[in-house]
């Protein structure tokens, strides 16, 4: 099979996603930056979650648990956006199938994503 | 430039040929903790907008939350969290270009197989 490309139009095609290295490297930074994040939020999540409203509320009206918390909120849906993209983009061959699952992925981490950020702020800002 | 037969080369290893390995199946479990984790984010993005809400909105979610079906998903989810951690870790050690060898690789995964267990009893002692 004759192929008219140049190695170098093969490289800039940007391997199978058409993207390049963006994705993969924006992935690791990512998960390096949820290696300390996933830990401090941990700690107002897992200790407030069972327990009664007020105390939800205190805990997250602390400033530095309202902080970390809607920092690992961001950082992790934009992560969980990213590697639900790359298993979808793995597993899922039908092209509408794939955009559907694409979009639907993006359209789910950006409401949650979102609604996640607001509801902390919302309770740190003492609006709740 | 030597350029032979670039289209047939496969994107990523058969798994048909390959034996599965311990280093193979913590990789793919790593993708299935990493999905699997998008119910317990939605979980509890529900649950902090429904304290952000008022108490009727947090009375149902906390109901969800601590029934045993609510439990159940919370505890599998820690368990996903620490085992995503740890070979999310790991991954982000290989993709530096350390780890390749087969013994220390198995070794590293088991500590992550038993640290994950530990890891998870740990923080639902700590958090209850």
């Amino acid at each position: 099979m004759t192929d008219f490309k140049t190695p170098m139009a093969r490289a800039l095609g940007l391997g199978s996603a058409h993207d390049g290295v963006h994705h993969w490297w924006s992935q690791r930074m990512t998960s390096a930056a949820l290696v300390p994040l996933t830990i401090l939020a941990l700690f107002p999540i897992a200790g407030a979650i069972g327990a009664p409203r007020e105390e939800v509320l205190a805990t997250f009206a602390d400033p530095w648990n309202a902080v970390v918390t809607i920092l690992f909120l961001a950082v992790m849906f934009k992560h969980l956006h990213q590697g639900l993209q790359v298993v979808i983009e793995d597993y899922v061959h039908h092209p509408g199938r794939r955009i559907a699952a694409l979009t639907a992925s993006t359209f789910f981490c950006g409401l949650f994503g979102v609604a996640g950020v607001f509801a902390v702020a919302r309770i740190a800002f003492g609006a709740a | 430039m030597a350029d032979v037969n670039r289209g047939n080369r496969p994107l990523s290893p058969h798994l048909q040929i390959y034996r599965p390995q311990l280093n193979s199946a913590m990789s793919i479990f790593h993708r299935i903790t990493g999905v699997g984790m998008t119910l317990a984010a939605a979980l509890i993005v529900w649950w902090l907008f429904a304290a952000a809400s008022g108490p009727e909105a947090f009375a149902a979610a906390d109901a969800v939350l601590t029934s045993w079906i609510g439990l159940l998903i919370l505890f599998g989810s820690t368990w996903a969290l620490v085992y995503h951690f740890g070979t999310g870790l790991r991954h982000l050690w290989m993709d530096m270009g350390y780890g390749y060898d087969i013994k220390l690789n198995d070794l590293i995964g088991q500590i992550i197989l038993v640290a994950s267990g530990v890891l998870t009893l740990l923080i639902w002692f700590l958090a209850l």
